[in-house]
């Protein structure tokens, strides 16, 4: 009778803890999209958290670095999205590169990051010539020998 | 030559543990007790191989032989010589021939330690600790073999992953990582051993895992602490933690070994939870597997996820036999394994040691749950999710606020039952302390409901703790008038475990205060300066000198150099933060500038430059109290020593319950 009651009682505590865990994940699981995915869903997403996977369109990126306002379309081939930013952009951050955007979309159909990783996936071209990671810091490294 | 040498070792090493393993059984059963010493010398011939391989490695290393295939994937000319003597373990192959060394090196210290032990628990568990060793050797010569010649030799490697050689913690994590992982191998040898023996119905078992499973948890907790530093370093996002994979992943064993650490005072002290605490041993030991199956089968996402291959097939077939067999044996041994329940009151020490796993294996659950969800989703519901902070924050620290509390309930309590009066005059009066600095924290501005009640429960479990070193001082002074030094050290020298245990949490409530004060209380703004332009965040203010670059043989520094202005504007001092290009990578690796005081951290990173140097953009994050975490974990790798070597009071060689009466009236104060 005793072994019953214990048994019931764990059994309650499992069931309570799992749908706390199970509920816990529905509520702040985020979803990984492409743009094509992300457009399709339409005003569903707005405000909600997502992940945009996707690579940077070629001459879409204007920062200005004063204020600190980045703005870059993420495009999988078959679909769009603007994207604007606060914060500095990656250093390495180019055209063409995979990128993952976290965020949300405005209800102004911009998305708006609050996180921006660098994608290192297949995906990624190498870079031109001109463009190499060391043409960004060469000349600062020659200007600062003594 | 070399490689040669080092896998003609590996080879004859797997043979040896195989003999190891097949003789064991025989000598037992075939009572043939001197065969025993086969297994033994098994054990301390592998060692020796594993150490030959091991030093050939790093030979190979130092003199860049890059006929070696590892040699040829890490080293570089250019590398200097510390990260090329770490990046030992710094890819797949040679973290795992570093794992088989340190596993070859505790099997060899277990034997050594234990072998005149009459009974067959001791040869059982080498037997087993030799299964665990056979599977990495199998990795060693087959799917991770860090010997493969290579032809033509390369005359220059490409140096090792450039997260790994831009700071020196990189020298220290690691280690400390497998010291803590692979040392859970012995007890869950210890249990694997209790069942084969049959003496899974005395202590034994437990007493002399404890020891080995508290050393482990000591590296395991310097490890995290380490990783936390590290990250916190390297990555340049101001964070110490991220709930990553590969940090679950090593936080899950730390939970259940923590949970282990109590509950085996439970068993010795009132022979109950033995069946339970065999199963945090074999839990233990599954999460550190399950977690190197997480961090080198590449198969979650994560900064951390170095490797990938084929390898992750053989770990999963290696969980899959261990917890199959461990099922079986402990499912089948239950009845005999498993105590009585032999609670006393309430208000007792051991119901908030039972609560006190209760929350730590819930907290395991969660973190284990989410970061395997996405898997799971993708599995059966055919999308692409990820599991972020938000979910762990809200699922996990509730939990972890709520053991806080405990901490501060568990020493003021004691065994077996207490009245009510003595439960309220034991747990009452830390309340003020608990009030004192929930106020603080939301005076200082927290609001958070967590927040405030992580504050609140720091300062009630940290005057439960003290508290307990201040009656004891107090009697002892009582008693034979010793001045407060000396009855402190004597009272810490009369029970090592117990106050050693003390000190454990009185680390682990400094990093839950740094961690609490430095996430509710953090500050950060970034901006583009030009030389001459300055930012101020939380009170700190920081003014670009200038923007430069220099060339080193392995990499290009890209660096900014600011002057830390004090109240009054003066100079205080300055600040580099930076930006390494490594030649082998086109991303950078960040490299920010910490100035470090007791009340917190000013934390700088570049983030971005302008090619000619003409402005800079930095962050700025103001982060309270966050040296209060790494000295935490130095606070507790100290009352772990403190608890490790305490006398030899329970003498492990008498069976049965005898050691726990002697053990209980020996301590008969409590």
């Amino acid at each position: 009778m005793k072994r019953a009651w214990v048994l019931g009682g764990a059994a309650v505590i499992i069931a309570v803890f799992a749908w706390l865990l199970f509920g816990g994940l529905e509520k702040n699981m985020v979803f990984f999209l492409t743009p094509q995915e992300l457009l399709a869903k339409g005003t569903e997403v707005v405000g909600v958290p997502v992940r945009l996977g996707g690579q940077v369109k070629p001459g879409s990126v204007v920062w200005d670095a004063k204020a600190l306002d980045l703005r870059f379309t993420v495009t999988d081939g078959a679909g769009e999205m603007p994207v604007r930013s606060t914060g500095a952009p990656p250093q390495m951050f180019r055209d063409g590169m995979g990128v993952i955007v976290e965020g949300r979309v405005g209800a102004g159909g911009v998305f708006d990051a609050t996180g921006l990783m660098v994608k290192h996936s297949n995906e990624y071209q190498a870079p031109k010539p001109g463009e190499e990671a060391h043409e960004k810091y060469k000349t600062l490294i020659q200007q600062s020998a003594p | 030559m070399i490689g040669l040498i080092a896998h003609s070792a590996l080879l004859v090493s797997l043979a040896t543990v195989v003999f190891g393993i097949v003789i064991t059984p025989i000598a037992i059963r075939g009572e043939r007790r001197e065969w025993l010493q086969l297994t033994y010398g098994a054990v301390y011939t592998h060692f020796l191989l594993v150490t030959v391989a091991t030093v050939a490695m790093v030979v190979a290393l130092v003199t860049h032989d890059f006929s070696v295939s590892y040699v040829a994937a890490v080293g570089s000319r250019t590398t200097p010589l510390l990260f090329t003597v770490i990046s030992l373990w710094g890819a797949l192959e040679g973290s795992i021939l570093f794992w088989a060394w340190v596993l070859a090196l505790y099997a060899a210290a277990v034997v050594w330690v234990h072998h005149r032990r009459p009974g067959n628990l001791v040869p059982y568990a080498a037997m087993t600790l030799l299964v665990i060793t056979a599977f990495f050797g199998v990795l060693l010569v087959g799917p991770a073999d860090p010997f493969v010649p290579v032809f033509p030799v390369p005359a220059d490697g490409p140096g090792p992953n450039t997260l790994l050689q831009n700071h020196i913690l990189m020298a220290v994590h690691p280690p400390l990582l497998y010291l803590g992982y692979v040392g859970m191998s012995v007890p869950f040898a210890f249990a694997i051993g209790a069942i084969l023996s049959s003496e899974g119905a005395s202590n034994d078992w437990a007493h002399l895992s404890r020891r080995w499973m508290l050393a482990s948890w000591a590296f395991l907790s310097a490890a995290i602490i380490a990783g936390m530093w590290w990250s916190y370093e390297v990555l340049g996002w101001g964070g110490y933690w991220a709930w990553d994979p590969v940090e679950n992943a090593s936080f899950l064993p730390w939970l259940t070994a923590t949970a282990y650490l109590h509950s085996v005072m439970v068993l010795e002290r009132r022979n109950m939870l033995r069946l339970w605490t065999l199963n945090l041993c074999v839990s233990t030991f599954v999460l550190t597997i399950f977690g190197t199956f997480l961090t080198r089968s590449g198969i979650l996402s994560s900064v951390h996820a170095f490797t990938t291959g084929n390898i992750g097939y053989y770990f999963l077939a290696f969980i899959a036999i261990v917890l199959v067999a461990s099922l079986v044996l402990v499912a089948g041994n239950s009845e005999h394994v498993r105590t009585k329940a032999n609670l006393g009151g309430v208000a007792s020490r051991e119901t908030v040691f039972l609560l006190n796993n209760m929350f730590l294996t819930a907290v395991m659950l969660t973190v284990l749950i989410g970061t395997l969800y996405p898997l799971i989703a993708e599995a059966m519901r055919g999308v692409k999710v990820s599991v972020g902070e938000p979910f762990f924050n809200r699922m996990a620290i509730p939990a972890m606020v709520a053991l806080i509390f405990l901490m501060g309930v568990g020493p003021a309590l004691p065994w077996g039952s207490t009245t009510w009066e003595e439960a309220r005059k034991r747990l009452v009066p830390p309340l003020a302390a608990a009030v004192v600095m929930g106020a603080i924290a939301v005076v200082a501005g927290a609001s958070g409901v967590y927040s405030i009640l992580a504050f609140a429960f720091v300062g009630y479990a940290a005057v439960g703790n003290l508290r307990e070193y201040w009656v004891g001082m107090s009697a002892r002074r009582r008693a034979h008038g010793e001045n407060h030094a000396i009855a402190l050290v004597r009272l810490i020298g009369g029970n090592r475990r117990r106050y050693g245990g003390y000190l454990a949490h009185i680390g682990i409530l400094l990093v839950a205060l740094g961690v609490a004060a430095s996430s509710t209380f953090r500050s950060e703004r970034e901006a583009t300066l030009f030389p001459g332009e300055s930012l101020t965040v939380a009170g700190h203010t920081v003014r670009l000198k200038s923007v430069w670059g220099r060339e080193e043989p392995q990499r290009s520094v890209i660096g900014a150099t600011m002057d830390v202005l004090g109240k009054d504007s003066s100079v205080i001092g300055t600040i580099h933060p930076r930006m390494n290009f490594y030649h082998v990578s086109d991303e950078p690796v960040p490299t920010p500038d910490v100035r470090s005081s007791i009340r917190g951290d000013l934390y700088v990173n570049l983030m971005a430059f302008e090619s000619i140097g003409a402005n800079a953009t930095v962050k700025v994050i103001v982060e309270p109290l966050v040296p209060w975490i790494w000295f935490g974990g130095l606070v507790i790798v100290i009352g772990a020593a403190i608890g490790m070597f305490h006398g030899g009071r329970r003498s492990p060689a008498a069976g049965g319950r005898a050691p726990l009466a002697r053990a209980a009236s020996a301590d008969g104060t409590e």
